[in-house]
């Protein structure tokens, strides 16, 4: 699979001279030239804003970011278009759920369930509504392969009876790709509301909003070589109309007089303001060039590269794996080294020209739960190669040997 | 051999680090305070014992995190012995960054700097009788900026 000359960035090196190993795709991933040139494109020849105007450039505004809204539609097999509303991110969907849907739908004592695994992106909202409300939050525990057993979100289900089941479909820090459908399942079973953080799932995987049966799913488009500033909340269109609108403004209002407004229909009702026009130009180009890629494909190559990381960083003496084996996860290898902080390893790996993140990864309840309190990740996108893989083991090799106790000695000053 | 290689993890850090100077507590401390940054991790703690004229007799530390956070406290205490409370509250943040010699980016500084603000707010943190100090400086106990761990 070699789609590298598709990304301009991938050609550089990185200041230390050394060529770019790109391996920090679970915090963001590059943009192929298609993505670049589209937005370019829209700034330079039809940009305007966008159902307002009547003039040529509104109109083929309007055209291309609905359009988007159709691309994006398919992409995760949505049944129709006002399921699909566009937020600044993953982060701003959730926080919509959370003050729509969780305002209107939790009160004290209500349960919201998360996995300790979760982005703070899928804790504080919920945490926020349980300040707002007085609901609590209650996290499912992982077992000890970073897992966590059907028969333990079962008994957390049947014990707590959440009123919101929030959970990632692949964790940022571990890689542990949960079953979505089954975990939807038994949640509606016992009368739960499901929403997926697929942030790290959609980028990799296919995902059919139909066939998993979710209500809410969420995900950014800067994780699937998309643009910043632009990110999609997915939801079943009868939870999406009876839920109140969230951000008041221009766009989502059918009329406004001097004593209240009437809110838009789906999907203008949650997209208050100027909406990420040329940001959704640019995913739904990104969308399109996965798509042609294929998914399937990247999943498989993706996981040859998780295999190869994850084995060999297994072997080395002193390094711990963060996570389940590789044919529990998607490409993300996490680990700690006995001895050396995640900064000084990421510090030197960039001295290889290999960038991976370094820190809680916005995990800290995940950490704090085992007991650490930064980790080192690498995790690989289509366009990452077997040789990257093999780089980043011979360096964290170098790291141990570079910071293990060797004797030496403080020069004494004369006080 | 790439600049940030050698510039940061030259010899004298890495002998600091591993061989630190007056790593440890000091149950005779007069003032101590101790913060960490939560982004990630490092932690560091400082003990003083100031005689009657305001000088720095003994100044020791703890603590845990990366190798810069780490070898920086420990050229910082190396430093301050025999100082004035006067002096050491006009040591600057850059001057701590010159102390600790390689030129570092705006992420590590913060790693660097941590031992340095601890050791200010340690000069305004008397230890009461039981042994815990007073922590007047709680603004300054944790502090943001720049990090590394930020960003999904």
């Amino acid at each position: 699979m070699d789609y590298r000359n598709d990304f301009p960035i991938l050609g550089r090196n990185s200041a230390s001279g050394a060529p770019l190993a790109y391996l920090d795709n679970a915090a963001s991933t590059q943009r192929p030239r298609a993505v670049i040139d589209a937005m370019s494109e829209c700034y330079e020849q039809y940009y305007s804003n966008v159902h307002r105007g009547i003039h040529t450039l509104s109109e083929a505004s309007t055209d291309a970011y609905e359009k988007a809204r159709h691309t994006t539609t398919d992409f995760i097999n949505a049944s129709s278009t006002r399921e699909v509303i566009f937020t600044a991110g993953t982060t701003a969907a959730i926080n919509t759920v959370a003050r729509t849907w969780g305002d209107a739908n939790v009160g004290p004592g209500d349960c919201v369930l998360l996995t300790i695994a979760e982005h703070h992106a899928n804790i504080v909202p919920w945490h926020q509504l349980a300040e707002r409300t007085g609901c609590r939050v209650e996290f499912l525990p992982l077992s000890d392969d970073f897992t966590i057993d059907e028969a333990v979100v079962l008994e957390h289900l049947q014990r707590l009876k959440p009123k919101m089941f929030a959970f990632t479909a692949a964790s940022n820090t571990l890689g542990t790709e949960f079953p979505i459908a089954n975990w939807t399942k038994l949640a509606h079973e016992h009368g739960a509301t499901v929403l997926v953080d697929a942030a790290q799932a959609v980028p990799h995987r296919v995902i059919d909003v139909q066939s998993l049966d979710v209500d809410f799913l969420v995900f950014s488009g800067h994780k699937v070589c998309g643009p910043t500033g632009i990110g999609v909340l997915y939801g079943k269109e009868a939870l999406l109309n009876a839920m109140p609108a969230f951000l008041g403004g221009g766009g989502m209002i059918q009329r406004v007089t001097t004593s209240g407004f009437e809110s838009a229909a789906l999907p203008d009702k949650f997209e208050a303001g100027t909406p990420p026009i040329v940001e959704a130009i640019g995913l739904a180009t990104a969308l399109r060039y996965l798509s042609d890629v294929g998914l399937d494909a990247i999943q498989a190559y993706e996981h040859q590269l998780c295999v190869y990381a994850d084995t060999q960083l297994r072997q080395i003496d002193g390094v711990r794996i963060i996570g389940p084996t590789a044919d529990k996860k998607g490409g993300i290898v996490s680990f700690v080294i006995d001895g050396v902080h995640a900064h000084d390893v990421s510090q030197w790996l960039d001295t290889r020209g290999i960038a991976v993140r370094a820190g809680h990864h916005c995990t800290m309840p995940l950490h704090h739960s085992l007991g650490i309190t930064a980790s080192s990740r690498a995790s690989f996108y289509f366009y990452n190669t077997l040789d990257e893989a093999q780089r980043l083991v011979d360096a964290v090799r170098e790291v141990r040997e570079k910071f293990a106790p060797s004797g030496r000695r403080r020069r004494r000053v004369a006080n | 051999m790439s600049p940030s290689e050698q510039d940061i993890y030259e010899e004298h850090v890495l002998d600091h680090y591993e061989d630190p100077y007056h790593r440890g507590a000091l149950e005779a401390a007069t003032h101590a305070h101790e913060a960490d940054n939560p982004l990630c991790g490092d932690v560091i703690h400082v003990d003083l014992k100031l005689d009657a004229d305001g000088k720095v007799q003994e100044a020791w530390f703890s603590g845990d995190g990366c190798v810069i956070s780490q070898a920086s406290a420990s050229m910082l205490m190396e430093k301050i012995e025999g100082k004035t409370v006067e002096d050491l509250k006009q040591f600057s943040a850059n001057e701590m960054l010159d102390l600790f010699g390689p030129k570092l980016t705006p992420n590590r500084q913060k790693c660097c700097l941590l031992s340095w603000r601890v050791l200010q707010a340690a000069l305004h943190s008397p230890v009461n009788h039981d042994g815990k100090s007073d922590d007047e400086s709680e603004a300054i106990r944790r502090f943001g900026g720049p990090s590394l761990s930020e960003e999904a």
